[in-house]
């Protein structure tokens, strides 16, 4: 038996005012989806108006992020399984990617959907295995799963070992020189940051991401109720690679190299992390306010050479705050104050 | 064959080391059902400290450690109130993220300190040859100090009447509360003691092996397979687990090379839990 | 009445403790069993065994002709088996409406959302919850926790129900509504295995008794002959000599 059986209220602070008539459950609005598309239009056309390649720069970063927070949200705030190693998705859909297009002369869209369909099913295979452990041993078996990849990648000739892969100009040639490759990319990253965010929607609101919610809340008690907890979970883990290795693909092929240190770089799977803890875990907007605000942050830090040496203090005094003192991040407080919003702001 | 077998020795040794930070962890989680992701920063703290002892005072780790226990077990009540007691009721996600979080600010500030560079602390103790193989001193002064400390834990917890007021919240948080005990107080000395163990541990390590402030999560790693060979929640069953996996490593290290350790521990640590869910040294409990 | 489930020669043991020993018994369809008996007499254990918790260490379990010893929690609720625990254990964070939605979608009826939701509304009316819909299941009252239970296990549409010491802190009025809700949800063709300390209720409640201690069947009949069983009342008081159950003189 758990400690956490009865005693305690098992509540995550997402309390509503207690008096507010209730709401009636609503089925989901086509206006949340619409408003996406929206911010994804933005995003694109923002900066290609302007010809802003700054801004496009500070945009495609974002639009990483949000993607990988959002997915990671799959696991963290729907199924309650912390994935700490999760940037492993990013990295070697990142290499499997950028290998297809410079060995094998792939497309680059084919090669990013190939990445993403392979990592996935890798995830799928994999998941089935570690997904067996609960809360702290499989948060440590992800970190356990990133290193051992990125211990194998350093060890891999065909990959480039220890020193990576490196693009040359030629490799943006199919896509009319590097000037308009990097636009298509970004392009292609930010309708990979919409349809991430479609797809946390689309779960949440279906039945399957009813099961996994019911996961997250008390796993034990979803079984009982019916949820087949063994293949949610391993779904949930393998939908939750798709997009970060697709974008870690084209992030990769911009930037013209990736090596095992950049491309699984924990510091920043443990900051999307933080992105949606600041955001607000287990709704769609949260990683996705908390990505940008995290950037944002991030942005600022790094300009003065003292506090980027702090950047992990930084990051982990926030981690803390929001979990001590608002674990429902943004959009939670937001929801509390304004509890209409619950619809709107899923 | 003799290296093998003189490996495998000096990995029992080491192995009690991993068995004394491991304790640390497992007293933890048995007491209050919170997974410490702190410990390898705890590690590498009561490493640090020694570091620091033997460079302004001039003291062997062995003689600082009193002062290495004292310190951790302060750290361990501060961490404990700040961050441990609000989260303790709340699921797993919580207490996880926020030890997690703990975890990043004190390395990072460490690595504003120290940097990221290895560190040494030179300890010279004669060794016992045998066969052509030394056994150097250092670990077995490391292993017989780990026993020590194993061993005035185990007194603690089972004849002295705090010991058993640990034991009673263990068992029962609401009969202890009931009964008068200061489950609050209980809770966070508990902590403390578990993160002493975890940093006289360190400073064992640290006569035995060079350090960065990095060391932290593999010994961390170290820790939690360990953990769930001995069962969590058994203190006893963590240094059995500590010497079987200093066993191991004694078995594996004259055949591979050391960055694969990593990878066979953690390989261990995922089948060990998917197949003995509850340790394989976990003694039989209703 | 054909016997809807069926257990045999049902055994468990716990490291030094014989939780359940050779346990058998049946329920009939459209039957209300209870199961009686001290604390510690391996009932929930029973219920764990059931419902797949985990596995017994021998015996069978057999549900409407199929067997289902052993299997996992959701493929038991997949056959059609429904449990409300003693400790109840709400989905917090989510609506009462989402709780309950979990069980009747991923219930025996594999449902849709949309159709689950209907079923939610009539399960919901039926139980007394159908004005805390909205709420978050976490913030409801004791009592309001224990209807939910048996609002969830209702809505998978099961055939049988598990109901696990349901009225425990309850007042009295609170523990008549639930007999008349556990009388209604018979009447729908559910059949009920029930485990219970409050006497009353068994004795209104239910159509057979199955006493245990200690893990072992001690004895089995309708309410009347349990409640001046000597045997069982040794079990619960020591001495049958000081009293009944129903207050009638012992033999």
């Amino acid at each position: 038996m758990t400690v956490s059986a009865d005693i305690g209220q098992q509540d995550l602070s997402r309390k509503d005012m207690g008096h507010e008539p209730a709401p009636e459950i609503a089925a989901p609005r086509r206006v949340f989806p619409a408003l996406i598309v929206l911010l994804g239009a933005l995003f694109a056309l923002v900066p290609y108006w302007g010809d802003d390649v700054g801004l496009r720069e500070s945009f495609l970063l974002a639009a990483v992020y949000i993607t990988l927070a959002s997915n990671l949200n799959i696991m963290i705030g729907y199924a309650g399984y912390i994935n700490f190693g999760n940037i492993v998705f990013f990295g070697l859909g990142g290499y499997i990617c950028v290998d297809l297009v410079t060995r094998w002369h792939w497309p680059l869209v084919a090669a990013g959907l190939m990445a993403g369909a392979t990592v996935s099913l890798l995830a799928l295979v994999f998941g089935a295995g570690i997904l067996r452990l609960r809360g702290a041993f499989f948060a440590l078996a992800t970190i356990g799963v990133n290193e051992a990849v990125r211990q194998f990648v350093a060890n891999f000739e065909p990959w480039g070992g220890a020193t990576g892969i490196y693009l040359s100009f030629d490799a943006y040639e199919p896509l009319g020189g590097p000037m308009s490759a990097l636009w298509l990319v970004y392009f292609l990253l930010v309708g990979v940051m919409v349809l991430s965010l479609l797809l946390s929607y689309a779960i949440k609101t279906s039945k399957f991401g009813l099961g996994l919610l019911a996961i997250g809340q008390n796993e034990d008690a979803a079984g009982v109720l019916g949820v087949r907890t063994p293949l949610h979970k391993a779904l949930a883990y393998s939908a939750s690679a798709f997009f970060p290795a697709v974008a870690g693909g084209l992030f990769f092929f911009k930037s013209g190299i990736i090596e095992p240190n950049g491309a699984f770089d924990l510091t920043l799977s443990i900051e999307a992390i933080v992105m949606i803890m600041l955001g607000g875990y287990g709704t769609v907007t949260g990683p996705l306010l908390g990505a940008f605000l995290y950037e944002e942050l991030r942005g600022y830090l790094l300009t003065s050479p003292t506090i980027s040496q702090l950047q992990l203090v930084i990051a982990g005094a926030l981690l803390l705050a929001m979990v001590l003192f608002a674990p429902g991040g943004l959009v939670g407080f937001i929801h509390q104050r304004w509890p209409r919003s619950r619809t709107i702001l899923q | 064959m003799i290296g093998v077998v003189a490996s495998v020795i000096d990995g029992v040794l080491v192995g009690a080391v991993y068995g004394l930070a491991a304790m640390g962890l497992t007293l933890i989680w048995g007491v209050m059902r919170v997974i410490n992701l702190t410990h390898g920063a705890m590690i590498v703290l009561g490493m640090f400290i020694v570091y620091c002892l033997s460079k302004t005072a001039g003291l062997s780790p062995y003689e600082g450690m009193p002062i290495v226990v004292v310190v951790a077990f302060a750290v361990g009540v501060v961490i404990y109130w700040i961050a441990v007691d609000r989260v303790i009721g709340r699921p797993i996600l919580m207490s996880l993220l926020a030890t997690f979080a703990c975890n990043m600010i004190l390395i990072g500030i460490g690595t504003a300190l120290w940097t990221t560079s290895p560190y040494n602390i030179p300890v010279s103790l004669p060794g016992i040859s045998w066969q052509g193989y030394t056994f150097t001193g250092t670990h077995m002064m490391a292993a017989a100090f780990a026993g020590l400390i194993a061993g005035l834990l185990y007194l603690f917890l089972n004849y002295a009447r705090y010991g058993k007021a640990i034991r009673a919240v263990a068992s029962n948080r609401e009969a202890a509360e009931l009964s008068g005990i200061p489950t609050k107080q209980v809770l966070a000395v508990t902590f403390g003691l578990g993160v002493a163990l975890a940093c006289a541990a360190g400073a064992l390590i640290a006569t035995l092996f060079p350090f960065t402030v990095l060391s932290g999560s593999n010994y961390q790693l170290k820790s939690f397979v360990v953990t769930v060979l001995g069962g969590l929640g058994n203190p006893a069953g963590a240094l059995l687990g500590g010497i079987a996996l200093g066993l191991i490593e004694g078995l594996a290290t004259p055949f591979m090379p050391v960055s694969w350790t990593p990878i066979i521990e953690f390989a261990l640590f995922v089948i060990v839990l998917v197949a003995f869910p509850r340790g394989i040294f976990a003694l039989s409990r209703a | 009445m054909s016997a809807l489930l069926e257990v045999s020669a049902l055994s468990k043991r716990f490291g030094g403790v014989q939780a359940v020993a050779d346990l058998s018994f049946t329920v009939g369809k459209g039957e209300i069993l209870a199961l009686i008996g001290p604390n510690g007499a391996g009932k929930s254990t029973v219920f764990d065994l059931i419902n797949g918790v985990f596995p017994p260490d021998s015996g069978r379990i057999v549900f409407e002709g199929a067997d289902i010893t052993g299997k996992p929690t959701y493929e038991v609720a997949h056959h059609g088996i429904a449990r409300a625990h003693q400790i109840v254990q709400p989905l917090a964070g989510l609506s009462v409406l989402d709780n309950c939605l979990v069980g009747a979608c991923y219930g025996h009826d594999n449902l849709s959302l949309a159709a689950g939701r209907e079923v939610v509304r009539e399960v919901a009316a039926l139980v007394g919850l159908a004005d805390r819909l909205a709420m978050p299941a976490g913030q409801l009252t004791t009592a309001g926790k224990k209807r939910l239970e048996l609002a969830r296990a209702l809505c998978g549409r099961p055939r049988l129900l598990l109901l696990d010491e349901v009225l425990a802190g309850l007042n009295p009025t609170e523990i008549e509504r639930m007999i008349e809700v556990i009388r209604a949800i018979r009447a729908r063709g559910v059949s009920i295995l029930i485990i219970e300390h409050v006497m009353r209720a068994i004795m209104s409640l239910s159509d057979r008794v199955v006493a245990l201690n200690l893990g072992r069947n001690l004895a089995e009949g309708s309410p009347p002959e349990i409640a001046n069983h000597p045997a069982v009342i040794e079990a619960y008081l020591g001495d049958p000599k000081l009293m009944t159950m129903s207050g009638a003189q012992p033999s």
